[in-house]
């Protein structure tokens, strides 16, 4: 049997500078896999290369038992595969409503985008009162409800999320990690990259801890939360 | 001397022509942030292309007739030539240093500039360009020619279409997101090359549209004309804010009616006498656009930068 997601010695520079090493993993259907690390360890390197925004220097990809090497972003989306970026990156210009609406721009079934926009307001009640807003003006947590929110619109069978809790405030931060707890316990396939590697590695199935391009230390969730290593170097404590 | 209403108008059609080619340099830089300074000669060629097509229906059709198979003509031409310089010229560049695309911009110009000159059947001199035959009319006090009621007319209809087109379709959509974020729109599924070409393409069949406009205007069409018309559809394109397109058809329409003004009354000024009809208002134009550069430097309609993605 085969996983999701089927990473093999990806290596990825920019120009010269090697910023993913040669790192292997996997992602299996339904379960929340975290790589977490410190700034600049490649995380968001990574997500880049299988989202297609960058192409791999070496290794190899697998999505859904599929090659993904040499795909074209556009094209990547499309098998399944959805990107919630660093930085929430929305359309600033473009509405809530037209946000979500992009963020389905591949699917055809009218209905059914209706159906999951009224889905994401009642997971954010907040971004269906504000629907006609801006989303450049919206607050850093509604826009990363909005990010998520857009990033489940395409239905994916792997969504990835880059830092959702990166600037929230700890009761947003609680919002947003029960939400993907929840997408989780629903079925969704989950990979997230985390500064904080606590709330990360409570929620996941499996991590990977990425140090300067390589995956230095692998296990369940809950032995890398109790690894010593980890919660020196990660959790703050001595 | 010349009255206002008439003045007006004059600077309202001229302007009008900028306000058609300023979009193709908005659209643009708006998706991809370069000046395609090889427009005004995407504008040439679709004066050039609508006369063709006019030389080989018989002899003695009736412009009104010609017309449409002329625009028709004229946009294609523009359009195929935009699409293959964004192809053949400007992709293998992308990501390269911004000087890079420029220049070979200016080198685009001049080759097409070079090749109407020598292979266009007498693209040596200006070629006649037909013109509507008839009394002028006469709209409030001022005199509009025939002619010059097809840009009056093309422009708004033009811009509604391309305010419903980017506001209202998935391609529009789809546009506006690449101009926001382009990474951004390819992780939504948006092929962003085709939206660049369609960029080039929907700005050079303005472009095709403003060379009719112009051809009925001053009755030719030469290899030279793109050059000063392009400038100036550049200038309000920046005027009016770059990457935003109704500040590109609202530039050319506030600088045509600027140079205009300026070259009908700057000379009853005191003191200004010499600086006052034709040979002074590309001048004038110039000095409008470092006016509202010190001013406004984002234009009139243009976004803080900051709000850019
Ligand atoms: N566009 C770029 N050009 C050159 N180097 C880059 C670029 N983007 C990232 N890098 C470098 O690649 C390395 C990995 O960066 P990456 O953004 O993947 O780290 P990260 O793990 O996501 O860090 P953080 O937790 O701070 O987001 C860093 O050393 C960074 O400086
Ligand atoms: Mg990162």
């Amino acid at each position: 049997m085969t996983a999701l997601l089927e990473v093999e010695d990806l290596r990825v520079a920019y120009g010269k500078i090697e910023a993913v090493k040669g790192i292997s993993f996997s992602v299996e259907a339904g379960e929340a896999v975290t790589l977490i690390g410190t700034n600049g360890a490649g995380k968001t390197t990574t997500l880049r290369t299988l989202s297609g925004l960058l192409k791999p220097l070496a290794g190899k990809i697998t999505f859904d038992g599929e090659p993904l090497n040499g795909v074209p972003a556009h094209k990547i989306v499309e098998r399944g595969l959805a990107h919630s970026p660093e930085g929430r990156r929305l359309f600033p210009r473009l509405t809530i409503a037209e946000n979500l609406q992009l963020g389905a721009f591949l699917r055809k079934d009218t209905a059914g985008i209706d159906a999951d926009i009224k889905r994401v307001y009642d997971l954010f009640p907040i971004l269906g009162e504000r629907s006609k807003q801006a989303s450049g003006t919206l607050s850093g947590g509604e826009q990363q409800m909005l990010a998520m929110g857009r990033a489940l619109m395409s239905r994916p069978k792997l969504l990835m999320l880059d830092e959702p809790s990166m600037g929230l405030s700890p009761i947003m931060m609680q919002k947003i990690m029960e939400t993907i707890r929840e997408l989780r316990s629903q079925g969704t396939t989950i990979l997230l990259v985390e500064q904080n590697a606590q709330a990360a590695l409570s929620l996941a199935d499996q991590g990977h801890v990425m140090e300067i391009g390589r995956i230095v230390l692998s296990g369940s969730g809950a032995s890398l939360l109790h690894d010593e290593s980890v919660r020196k170097a990660y959790l703050g404590e001595d | 001397m010349s009255e206002l209403p008439q003045q007006l108008a004059n600077g309202l059609i001229l302007g009008a022509m900028y306000g058609l080619i300023a979009i193709g340099y908005t659209m643009v830089y708006g998706i991809v942030q370069l000046i395609n300074f090889a427009h005004g000669e995407i504008f040439m060629v679709g004066g050039f292309g609508a006369l063709s097509v006019f030389l080989a229906l018989p002899a003695g059709t009736s412009l009104a007739l010609a017309l449409p198979i002329m625009l028709l003509g004229g946009i294609t031409v523009s359009v195929l030539v935009g699409i293959a310089a964004e192809r053949f010229a400007y992709r293998p560049l992308r990501g390269a240093p911004r000087l890079a695309p420029l220049i070979t911009a200016i080198g685009l110009s001049i080759a097409l500039q070079q090749a109407v000159w020598k292979w266009y059947p007498d693209g040596k001199q200006a070629r006649v360009f037909p013109q509507f035959k008839g009394h002028s009319f006469d709209i409030l006090g001022a005199t509009v020619q025939r002619g010059d009621i097809f840009v009056l007319i093309a422009a708004p209809a033009c811009m509604i279409a391309l305010g419903f087109f980017v506001a209202k379709t998935r391609s529009g959509r789809a546009m506006q997101a690449t101009a926001q974020d382009p990474d951004t729109a390819k992780l939504m599924g948006i092929n962003t090359d085709r939206i660049i070409v369609l960029a080039f393409a929907i700005g050079a069949a303005f472009a095709g549209v403003a060379a009719v406009a112009y051809g009925l205007r001053t009755g030719e069409v030469q290899f030279r004309m793109g050059f000063i018309m392009g400038l100036k559809a550049f200038t309000a394109a920046v005027l009016g804010g770059i990457g935003n397109i109704y500040g590109a058809m609202l530039g050319g329409v506030v600088l045509g009616i600027a140079e205009a003004l300026a070259t009908a009354y700057i000379e009853e000024i005191p003191g200004m006498e010499q600086f006052g009809g034709g040979a002074w208002k590309d001048v004038w134009a110039f000095v409008l656009l470092i006016l509202v550069l010190l001013l406004r430097p984002q234009g009139l309609l243009g976004e803080r930068v900051a709000d850019r993605a």
